[in-house]
Order: structure tokens, then C-alpha cells, then sequence
């Protein structure tokens, strides 16, 4: 599917589809409020903003465990049924609609909360040094607002090529089944060199955001034991590798493999 | 040995600083860096010029005076080492030095090398103390210690306040410092009576002055002289939640 292709959609999308326009007001909805969140947390402690940050986090590594999970049928069954049943189950189960509002606001909290936690960590050095950086440190840790933005790029691609499309796109229905073949979406775009290619960049450099970011959040949480960190710092190498892993897999499987066919 | 100094120069907070190269001949290696500081000076004064200003007092790493940002490092080079007892053996002949002041904007340039950290100060002011009657030393063994306790909070309480943390921490954060404070009370029993607004405090004068958020680099950890522990603001972090869901509601 060719970017021209999905943008003439998307426009139709916007001018004719009343779905579209209650879908937007809702999520303008919930941006609202999760800026008003943001807004109000901003005013507390360090602390508390760290504690919220750590939270938010966990929560979105939940949604990223499911997700991988759901793209696994695709790999675990080619003819794209698991994968389709899962698709159709995630579109209509009232709670994971619920749920998806909730998880937009947490991506807006956490954006929202780590640029401008970002933004006052550079105003705390206002003179910068000349030679900097030196300390032995975890060299993923320094960059989270970098590998970040890049994730955050990465998101509004895959959101306008994705869940949009899903949500209001023209896409056939899987045989003779009521479900829409969300499979065919997903392999037409892993046959696509360049996205395949964007999409693997991306994902390392997720695993780079949350090999720091796990173990981070239960430091933050106050979990630091002497017994429990060295397993939790082993356990955030394991669960960064396995989830970028696990997605980089997919795409590759798709790109590579004669048996998906677009 | 001869080296190459960089050293940051600036005439007192108003002015626009550089840096200025000063070649040094005649450094040996048993000198201390800044007994390499005083023959710096020492051929400064003989030409005529201002010397370069550092502070330092004890000079046997327990006073927490000493500061100098030295080739990219808060303290130099040498692990656990305050920059009054890093040996000139550390550096080798022909190298160049660069030596810069703390950068925070929570400690503001004085002159040269110095730095205002009264901050550190101030964050002690809002909470870091107990209070206790005067009077006769009560018995010692009145409240009983384990002694696992009293270590981890000696451990805590070896901080010196140079600020190297906040010197070396990417986002000027004070956590490694008020957390090594905070810990070294709420670890004793002594320090359980004004735990719950200690913590508060603290933390709130703390983010007042300026001080940056943590982020978990560990690089304070890394660079501490005295070898404190990130575990000190996992610990400062668990007392705060406690305090702020446990205690009473509080004008801070």
C-alpha cells in the first residue's frame, strides 16, 4: 500500500465517516484530560512525577505484552485465522475498548511528563561542561528522551497505518467470516522493504529505551534490595530483548517467507 | 612530568569565563593534584598573574571542600577518591588537563573553580537534623541498634556534602546527596520522630533551588568519593510514599 493510497483514504475518512468524527472527539477528549493530569502532576514533588513516570511505564509494558502477543498468532498460524480471531477480539471486547482510551492517555502522560521532566533537567545546567559524559553509567540510560522521540515517530506511523486503517479503512472480510482480515493489512505493509527496515531500527531502539526503563521503575518505586535488584537488572535485560526481539521476528518472518502472500 | 592545564577562569559571577592553557613543567609524580594546583599558582604569582582560585581545607578527603571537574570526571580519574587525594601518578607525561568548576545552576559560580554550595546547606536547614534536649549524654545502650543498621546508616552518613552527585549527574539532580541524609536518619531509631516531615521537606527545598529530577543513570554512584549507594534513593523514595499517603496533610 503505497503512502499516496493511504492518505486519499484518510482524507475520505475525515470528510464522510461520522464513526471517525466520535472516535476523534473522544480521543480529543482524553488528550484534554490527560493534559489536565500532566498539568496537575507537574506541580508536585520530583518525586511524585518519578513515581508517575515509573507507573505509567509499567503499564504501557503491559500493553506491549499483549500486543506482541496478539502479532504472534500471525506467526504461529500463516493462515492468518489465530491472528484474525485475536484482531476481531481486541476490536469489539467492550473492556480493551475501554481500555485503549486508557492506554492513550497514559502514552500522552508519559510523553508529556518526560519532555518537560527533560526540558527542567536541562535548565539545571544552564553552562554545560566541555568534556562531559565520562562516568561509568549504563550508556542507554543517558538517551531516553533521544531513543523516546524516535518511539514516539515510530508510534504515529504505525497508528495512521494500523489502527486507523482498521478503524475506518475499507478492508475485506477474512473468507466468509463477519471478521476483517486484519492479517492481509499486516502482511501487505511487512512486504514493504523500507517499513520493514524502520520498523526493525525502531524496535532496537525500544529495547534500548526499556533495558533502562524497567529496572529504572522499580528504583523509582523505592524497590532496591540487595537480594532483588541484581535479578530485577537481569530481568530488564530479558523482557527489553524478548519484546524487541519478539516484534523485530515478525516483519522479518513476513518479508522473508513465500508462505505470506499479499 | 609536564602537562598541559585547561583551566576554566572566570574573574566573579558576573563576568564571561574561558578557558585559559597554562603549560606546567616540573610536576612530580608524588604530588597530590592540588599540591600541582599550588606549584601552578605558586609560577602564576612569580610571573605576576592572579592565581587560580580552588577550595580545599583538610586535604585528607573528609571535608567534602575540595571540588574540580577533571578531565570529564567530578573528583578525577581515580574511583572513591576526593580530588585533594588523587596522585599526579594518575596522569601521565604530556597529558592534557582539563579542569573545570561544578556546573548546576543550583551552585553558582563565585570565581574560577569555586562554586556557592549552599544549597546543600539549605536542604540540611529544612530537615536534616533531629531535635533532642541538651543536657547529659543518655545512657548508650538505653535504645537498642542492630547492627546492620547502624552500619548501613554510617555507610549513609560518610557523605562529605562535595556535591560530585549533582557535578557529575547529567540532570544536576541532588537525590544521591538528600537521600544520603535522609537515610542516615530514618535508618536509627533517633530519627523516626520527625521522619514523616523530614522527608517532605527536604525533597520540596530541594526541588526549590533548582536541582534537577533523577533519572536513574547512576553516574553519582559511580562517582561518589565516599561510595554512597543509589540504594540511599530507592530508600528516600520509599519514605517519601510513606510519608505522603501515611502521614497528615501538611503546608509545606
Amino acid at each position: 500500500m503505497s503512502a499516496k493510497k493511504l492518505n486519499s483514504k484518510f482524507a475520505h475518512l475525515i470528510t464522510k465517516d461520522d464513526n471517525f468524527k466520535k472516535l476523534s472527539i473522544n480521543f480529543f477528549i482524553f488528550t484534554k484530560i490527560s493534559i489536565i493530569m500532566s498539568n496537575s502532576i507537574l506541580q508536585y514533588s520530583s518525586i511524585t512525577k518519578k513515581i508517575v513516570m515509573a507507573l505509567v511505564g509499567l503499564f504501557l509494558l503491559m500493553f506491549l505484552l499483549v500486543h506482541l502477543a496478539v502479532n504472534s498468532f500471525l506467526i504461529f498460524d500463516p493462515s492468518r485465522t489465530l491472528f484474525n480471531e485475536g484482531a476481531h477480539f481486541m476490536a469489539t471486547n467492550p473492556i480493551i475498548q475501554t481500555m485503549q482510551y486508557v492506554l492513550f492517555g497514559g502514552f500522552i502522560l508519559h510523553i508529556i511528563l518526560g519532555i518537560t521532566l527533560q526540558i527542567q533537567n536541562w535548565m539545571a545546567r544552564p553552562v554545560r561542561y566541555k568534556m562531559e559524559g565520562w562516568s561509568h553509567t549504563s550508556p542507554f540510560s543517558k538517551f531516553m528522551i533521544h531513543t523516546g522521540i524516535i518511539i514516539f515517530i515510530f508510534l504515529t506511523i504505525h497508528f495512521i497505518n494500523f489502527f486507523l486503517v482498521a478503524k475506518f479503512g475499507e478492508i475485506p472480510s477474512f473468507g466468509d467470516t463477519e471478521m476483517e482480515d486484519m492479517g492481509l493489512l499486516v502482511i501487505q505493509v511487512f512486504k514493504m522493504p523500507g517499513y520493514v527496515a524502520f520498523y526493525v531500527i525502531a524496535l532496537i531502539l525500544l529495547a534500548f529505551h526499556l533495558h533502562h526503563a524497567f529496572q529504572s521503575a522499580f528504583q523509582s518505586l523505592g524497590m532496591n534490595h540487595s537480594k532483588y535488584t541484581p535479578f530485577i537488572k537481569g530481568l530488564s535485560t530479558v523482557v527489553s530483548v524478548v519484546i524487541a526481539l519478539g516484534f523485530i521476528l515478525i516483519p522479518l518472518v513476513i518479508f522473508f517467507s513465500s508462505r505470506y502472500q499479499a | 612530568m609536564n602537562i598541559k592545564l585547561e583551566i576554566w577562569r572566570q574573574k566573579d559571577a558576573k563576568s564571561k569565563g574561558g578557558f585559559v592553557t597554562y603549560p606546567l613543567d616540573g610536576v612530580s609524580e608524588g604530588m597530590s593534584f592540588l599540591e600541582m594546583m599550588d606549584f601552578l599558582n605558586t609560577t602564576l604569582i612569580k610571573k605576576g598573574d592572579e592565581p587560580v582560585a580552588f577550595e580545599h581545607d583538610c586535604r585528607e578527603g573528609i571535608c567534602g571542600s575540595c571540588s574540580l571537574y577533571i578531565n570529564g570526571r567530578a573528583h578525577g580519574p581515580a574511583h572513591e577518591t576526593t580530588t585533594c587525594e588523587l596522585r599526579m601518578t594518575k596522569f601521565r607525561n604530556g597529558d592534557r588537563i582539563v579542569v573545570e568548576p561544578w556546573r548546576s545552576k543550583a551552585f553558582p559560580l563565585i570565581k574560577d573553580l569555586i562554586v556557592d554550595r549552599s544549597s546543600f546547606e539549605k536542604i540540611m536547614q529544612a530537615g536534616g537534623f533531629i531535635s533532642v534536649n541538651t543536657g547529659a549524654a543518655p545512657e548508650a545502650n538505653s535504645i537498642p541498634i542492630p547492627k546492620n543498621h547502624a552500619d548501613e546508616a554510617f555507610d549513609s552518613a560518610v557523605c562529605v556534602g562535595c556535591g560530585a552527585c549533582v557535578a557529575t549527574c547529567k540532570n544536576s539532580s541532588a537525590m544521591l546527596f538528600v537521600s544520603a541524609k535522609i537515610s542516615q536518619l530514618a535508618l536509627l531509631p533517633q530519627g523516626q520522630v520527625e521522619a514523616k516531615t523530614r522527608v517532605q521537606n527536604m525533597v520540596t527545598k530541594m526541588d526549590d533551588l533548582g536541582f534537577g529530577n533523577c533519572t536513574n543513570t547512576g553516574a553519582c554512584e559511580a562517582e561518589c568519593p565516599k561510595g554512597i549507594k543509589i540504594a540511599n534513593i530507592a530508600r528516600m523514595n520509599r519514605e517519601f510514599i510513606c510519608a505522603k499517603m501515611g502521614a497528615q496533610k501538611m503546608s509545606l
